[in-house]
């Protein structure tokens, strides 16, 4: 028997369930733009498409500062408070 | 030495087992089939044991395995001769060599100890037993015994025992969760499977390997080092230890391993982007200082390649710290479009004797006795700028900055990206062949002979990157008629000295996006205690 020791940071993954469908759509989006070239440009029609097809649903913008760099704790804390749903645009 | 000694249970040769302590006198020897002193030792304690066996538990504590019944039988030994292969009780009760006497009273207390063969130190022990037991003195002719005779080096101090006995102690250092692998599997392929890999083999990081590694720190195992991106994963120096020992790392190399994974896990490194961009950076590591003599890295004759331990280990083990302990895997935020091979390693000591500048780590503000780790985010390289003709200073350093050209992509320019100039000593006696040509010049130079009107930088129809028409058109004729340097600024242009003292081939090494947004060099000394 050969003992070795555990070269990870010993978490434990998680497995993450998908949230229940309600079948219907209201409440606060958040459109993340990572400040990827032209992720504002999917966005923009993202936003025009919901305005017409789920004109209850309300839409906040956000960027975060550099796309090479996670995303700040404070920007993900206001995201969280203020919108029920997150759209992150990745580009690319 | 305490005055009583920790407890154990050990097996005779029968596979009987006795355990230590009971209530009763106790004469304990340690001893080793193979050891001369031993064998001169064992007829006394066979006549120890006959003269007070009655009163007294005697027991011999044997090293060597299959040999113990050997021993028994060459002396027609009676007492129990009790089997610590593993010198878990050597360990223990912490002796030095063998034969290890221990006389102890029925209350446990410990009333004379000795080692080796001192003869006066044996007739004194037979007369106190006598003493004690009221039994009558042991029947041996001293005169025939050797004066003195010293023993030999217990078992469990062979480094390798040692290690594993101190891993498995009770208040060992290790933290880390233990993980059987079972004896029908491959410890090489077991580890492949759990994805410790970063695609080569692994030494195993056994208890024992792991705590010859923590000896090349002064600092405290459980020592917080980083929060490792992207997982966030904490960095102790134990689980560096522990990575750095499958890398194939050295115990001296460790604090150069610590000192890296700090700069990496820095925000102004961002080891989290240069992992995950699919541009596929990976970070460069030069060692200043004397720590490169210490440890014998390469600087010389092939020092960005293959062959040699430190150079190849230390990068190493940054990249499987990385993967292990901030849970960077490829594929998963790992992101490479193609990746490149500097992920498996890239690290590399700065030839300071042989250059004519002050050595990178100076340049950025440490002494020159300190030891100090620099990493930097590059994408590409070395890539290799070849000129075996210029033979003015001007000349060698146009060439180095025409080498340069290439960074991202030809046409592009002004970008404000890092770049890491390795020089070879020919080109550097010929930069210096005329007097001091100083760093500044050369960076000057580079960004002299790479200057092109921004007109060369329109996207047209052999490239379509660079400047977009509209962007022009915005620009003015004017503004694009303005001509730009390979660099933003000079400041993104860094230099270091290495390589043999033949062949007039220096090495570029191709940056990332640098600056806030994207990454800056680290630097961070060594802690050498």
């Amino acid at each position: 028997m050969t003992i070795i020791l555990d070269p990870t940071d010993e978490r434990v993954p998680v497995e993450r369930q998908v949230t229940k469908r309600s079948g219907s759509l209201s409440g606060v989006v958040g459109f993340l733009d990572i400040s990827k070239p032209r992720g504002n440009v999917m966005l923009d029609e993202l936003e025009r498409l919901l305005a017409q097809k789920a004109p209850d649903v309300a839409i906040r913008r956000y960027t975060k500062p550099t796309f090479a760099k996670p995303c700040p704790d404070a920007l993900r804390h206001e995201i969280r408070d203020a919108c029920n749903y997150v759209v992150e645009a990745l580009a690319d | 030495m305490s005055n009583t000694k920790p407890q154990f249970s050990l097996k005779d040769l029968a596979g009987n087992s006795h355990e230590y302590p009971r209530d009763r006198a106790s004469l304990v020897c340690f001893v080793k089939e193979d050891c001369e002193t031993c064998n001169t030792a064992a007829p006394v304690l066979e006549a120890l044991h006959k003269a007070f066996g009655s009163k007294v538990d005697v027991l011999l504590i044997a090293q060597s395995g299959d040999a113990n019944a050997t021993f028994a039988e060459r002396y027609s030994l009676t007492m129990p001769l009790l089997d610590d292969s593993a010198c878990k009780a050597a360990f223990e009760w912490d002796i030095e060599s063998v034969p290890s006497v221990f006389w102890i009273d029925a209350a446990g207390a410990v009333q004379s100890h000795f080692e080796g063969f001192i003869r006066a130190d044996w007739e004194a022990l037979a007369a106190q037993m006598s003493a004690q037991t009221g039994l009558p003195a042991v029947q041996t002719d001293w005169e025939s015994l050797p004066a003195w005779r010293p023993g030999c080096g217990s078992k469990h101090l062979d480094p390798s025992v040692y290690d594993k006995l101190r891993a498995e102690a009770d208040d060992s250092p290790i933290r880390a969760r233990k993980i059987e692998v079972a004896p029908s599997d491959d410890v090489a392929e077991f580890m492949f499977d759990q994805g410790f890999s970063d695609g080569l083999p692994l030494v195993p990081p056994t208890p024992e390997r792991v705590m010859r590694m923590l000896s090349g720190t002064h600092r405290d195992p459980q020592e917080v080092i980083a929060s490792v991106p992207p997982n966030m994963g904490i960095a102790t120096v134990e689980k560096i230890a522990i990575n750095a020992v499958m890398a194939g790392c050295k115990p001296e190399y460790l604090p150069v391993v610590i000192a890296a994974v700090e700069a990496v896990c820095t925000d102004e490194f961002n080891i989290h982007g240069v992992t995950a961009t699919t541009m596929g950076a990976a970070p460069v590591m030069i060692i200043n200082g004397p720590i490169r003599h210490k440890i014998g890295m390469n600087m010389k004759l092939g020092a960005l390649g293959a062959g040699n331990r430190a150079n190849a280990t230390i990068g190493r083990a940054l990249r499987l710290v990385v993967r292990n302990v901030g849970g960077a895997s490829t594929g998963g935020v790992e992101r490479s479009t193609l990746g490149n091979p500097m992920k498996f390693t890239m690290c590399f000591a700065e030839w300071e004797e042989r250059s004519p500048w002050a050595p990178l780590h100076v340049e950025r503000g440490f002494d020159v006795e300190d030891s100090v780790v620099t990493v930097f985010a590059m994408t590409g390289g070395p890539v290799h700028i070849v000129d075996q003709t210029s033979r003015a200073p001007d000349q060698i350093a146009g060439s180095l900055g025409l080498g340069l050209e290439g960074v991202f992509l030809p046409k592009l320019r002004n970008l404000p990206v890092d770049a890491l100039l390795v020089v070879c000593p020919e080109h550097i006696d010929t930069l210096t062949r005329e007097g001091d040509y100083s760093k500044d010049r050369l960076r000057d130079r580079i960004q002299e002979v790479t200057t092109r009107p921004l007109t060369e930088m329109l996207a047209d129809d052999k490239s379509g990157a660079g400047i977009s028409p509209a962007a022009a058109e915005a620009m003015g004729p004017e503004a694009m008629a303005r001509s730009v340097p390979k660099f933003a600024g000079k400041d993104f242009i860094h230099v270091v000295v290495a390589g043999s003292d033949a062949g007039k081939f220096s090495s570029a090494f191709h940056g990332w996006a640098t600056g806030a947004v994207g990454s800056q060099s680290v630097s961070k000394k060594i802690d050498l205690g």
